[in-house]
């Protein structure tokens, strides 16, 4: 009995001991995970690959403090492209010329999409991924090409993995990409309007004002935009050095990027790198505006229809049937 | 337990975190796990942000995943505050005035988890501040999200300061104003709701997703977060019960279990409705749904998911409903912890990742989390419960002094 009572004092003892390490190891514990996560996030900060000189973390850190691009003036936005091309320099080795071209005068961009010529080799896609700098590890694409069964009209409907001698038989072939909305639903959804419609009809993203949060890749009804999930990987030799702040540059990671109908081309007065690809001529771009441009000459026609309609996005996009 | 003498608020919070750091060995043991969680949570993180959210089970097809679903879900939890706050300060009922300090612990780290959630869903964390009106850019009115931001730490505001005003008062040992909290409490009411309504305006809003894009999910956002709140609560004031001296009435029980009962119900109606509407006559906008809960072309990762969270709903509801046992906590505990996870489990991921398939080009993948969503989510949750007991802790205690000197309870 007596044993007993003594262990339990021995046990109370314990208690009272194992209370004071608790403490001082909860204590401990609190320091050692606040250096853990200053460590953490620090090193997060500085990924090795890219270590970058003091000019370059400076150039970044000016970059951090930017404002909105629709905010800046034309002095401010000619300081921001003139860092980027220093940090392409420093982190790329490479010579970029970048622009920021604003939409050009009494210009609408529109689009339309021939179903009966389009024989689905994919030209068009494989000159958007070079010329948008697309990022190749997650084979990233802005257009998609579905092979149809006849009697149907929907691209969810149809195949958009084929992967065999084309064109095939009593097929026929659909092209989906960014249908540049009038009454585009991600830029309604954007938190911080780091997405908008330009003068011209494009809707932009500023990739440096985007938080990353893809509301608007849930609020497209049509699939048109693509998020960085990681750092995008372009095979040097092939990045495109021709960019524009809106359009091709090289994405940051974390941030939504979609189809500008190519607006570091269109605004130069050249085609879309699509339309201009494209074997068949079943792609059809111009100035909605120009009565006399050769979208306007389909839409008078020939006999058109869009997408999902009944949404009320009102694409700039039109299929068509010879 | 005794203070040092209180003369201000600096002693106040003083006190508080004192009070903390000493609590019983098997409360800093409980401590301590969650720390570990914590600090795997952050581990978790850290890797996640040296690579991106690549290392996630995420994709450009299903682009938002179990990050945003706990955040749905929590917003429930952080609402249901309000099935506390409501009859004590509308029908004033004495005995939910003990309780509702809890209920607004338990929203407090609620909505920390929610803003935490919606943090490390960020592509760019370190460009939140573009969110920030005033030195950002903030699309209000026209963004669902932006509202979302207000009404969020608008309610994390509310639900910080009535506490915190009323605690300081009865820590000095005097009467809370009332003219000064009551507003704030019934503006707090009407906030609740609104949390809620919000944060599935965000889902509800968006045409292209037709899962989503249905005028019931609002009210049933409620309905299933004013039973898996109380429910949770039920087993926070069971914990609370048991393990320290503030004893609860079983009266609070009884009519909390109530509350849970009819939410419950009426949240399995609507659910009976929205079935029905997707399977007596499937169309297009039926995909989703057929996803959830038969699969399509051979993806069926939900399917499972769907159906255990289906059965663990009906059955907590009928044991919640029929109370074998009368109200004994053998029985009422392990009901409202099932409750609670078939809620979790429909509304979290059975709710956002369907919504995302298939994809508006009819492409249809499955999503597994990742060991880093894993751990992150297990931090995040260490980190709501260690909130929600060093909050709760103090409040406690600082209650039983207040009833012991007003000589009210002894």
């Amino acid at each position: 009995m007596v044993r007993r009572k003594d262990k339990e004092a021995q046990v109370k003892k314990n208690n009272v001991s194992d209370a004071r390490t608790s403490r001082r190891s909860f204590l401990k514990g609190v320091s050692i995970a606040a250096a853990a996560g200053s460590a953490a996030l620090v090193t997060g900060c500085i990924p090795g690959k890219d270590a970058l000189s003091s000019e370059g973390f400076s150039l970044k850190w000016e970059e951090y403090f930017k404002k909105h691009y629709r905010l800046m003036t034309q002095e401010e936005k000619d300081q921001t492209i003139a860092r980027l091309v220093k940090l392409a320099k420093i982190r790329h080795d490479l010579d970029i010329q970048m622009s920021s071209r604003p939409a050009r005068e009494n210009v609408l961009y529109g689009y339309a999409f021939n179903i009966s010529r389009c024989e689905g080799y994919m030209d068009c896609v494989k000159a958007c991924v070079r010329e948008n700098n697309l990022d190749r590890k997650s084979k990233t694409q802005y257009i998609r090409i579905f092979e149809m069964e006849p009697g149907q009209l929907d691209p969810s409907t149809g195949d958009g993995k084929y992967f065999h001698e084309v064109p095939v038989d009593n097929k026929f072939y659909m092209g989906v990409q960014c249908f540049q909305c009038e009454n585009p639903p991600c830029v309604k959804a954007c938190p911080t309007k780091a997405t908008w419609q330009e003068p011209d009809g494009i809707v932009v993203v500023d990739y440096d004002w985007c938080i990353g949060c893809r509301y608007c890749m849930a609020a497209c009804p049509y699939w048109g935009r693509r998020f960085n999930w990681g750092e995008p990987e372009i095979p040097r030799e092939e990045i495109n050095t021709r960019q524009h702040y809106l359009g091709n540059r090289i994405r940051p990671r974390g941030k939504v990027e979609k189809c500008t109908f190519c607006v570091q081309r269109t605004r130069e007065g050249r085609l879309p790198a699509c339309a201009e690809a494209c074997p068949t001529g079943a792609r059809v771009f111009g100035n909605l505006l120009d009565p006399y441009s050769e979208i306007r000459y389909v839409l008078k026609h020939k006999k058109v229809f869009r997408m999902k309609e009944e949404l009320g996005t009102d694409p700039k996009f039109w299929y068509f049937i010879d | 337990m005794e203070t040092t003498s209180p003369k201000g608020f600096f002693s106040f919070l003083h006190d508080c975190l004192r009070w903390n750091m000493q609590g019983s060995t098997a409360f800093q043991i409980f401590r301590l796990l969650l720390l570990g969680g914590m600090i795997f949570g952050l581990y978790a993180y850290s890797h996640q942000f040296r690579h991106g959210l690549e290392v996630t089970g995420m994709s450009n097809i299903i682009s938002w995943g179990f990050y945003i679903s706990n955040f749905t879900f929590l917003v429930g939890v952080a609402a249901a505050a309000v099935m506390l706050i409501l009859p004590a300060y509308m029908f004033h009922d004495p005995d939910f005035h003990r309780v509702v300090i809890i209920g607004e612990g338990v929203a407090v780290g609620a909505l920390v988890m929610c803003l935490s959630f919606i943090t490390v869903d960020l592509g760019g964390p370190l460009q939140a501040w573009h969110l920030i009106p005033g030195i950002g850019q903030f699309n209000f009115p026209s963004s669902i999200l932006a509202w979302d931001v207000i009404v969020l730490n608008g309610y994390l505001l509310l639900n910080i300061f009535v506490p915190t005003y009323i605690l300081y008062n009865h820590y000095m040992g005097r009467e809370a104003d009332k003219r000064k909290y009551l507003p704030f409490v019934f503006l707090s009411i009407f906030w609740a709701f609104s949390i809620h309504m919000v944060t599935a305006f965000l889902y509800q809003g968006l045409p292209a997703r037709p899962f989503w894009n249905n005028p019931l999910l609002g009210p049933r956002f409620l309905a299933s977060a004013f039973a898996a709140g109380p429910a949770l609560i039920i087993l926070v004031l069971a914990a609370i019960h048991n393990f320290t001296n503030y004893k609860i009435e079983k009266r609070i029980f009884h009519k909390l279990r109530l509350i849970i009962v009819v939410s419950a119900i009426i949240n399995l109606i609507m659910l009976f409705s929205e079935i029905f509407k997707e399977f007596y006559f499937p169309t297009h906008h039926s995909i989703s749904a057929m996803y959830l809960f038969f699969g399509l072309d051979g993806h069926n990762a939900l399917v499972p998911w769907i159906w255990t969270s289906i059965s663990c709903n009906v059955l907590a509801t009928l044991v919640l409903a029929f109370n074998p046992g009368d109200n004994n906590p053998k029985v009422l505990l392990p009901a409202c912890m099932v409750l609670f996870i078939a809620i979790w489990m429909e509304k979290g991921i059975g709710l956002i990742v369907p919504g995302l398939i298939p994809s508006p080009m009819g492409e249809v993948v499955d999503y597994l989390p990742t060991w880093v969503e894993l751990g992150v989510t297990l931090g995040i949750f260490s980190l709501g419960m260690t909130i929600v007991s060093s909050l709760l802790y103090p409040a406690l205690i600082i209650e039983q002094r207040y009833d012991r000197i007003s000589g009210k309870v002894s």
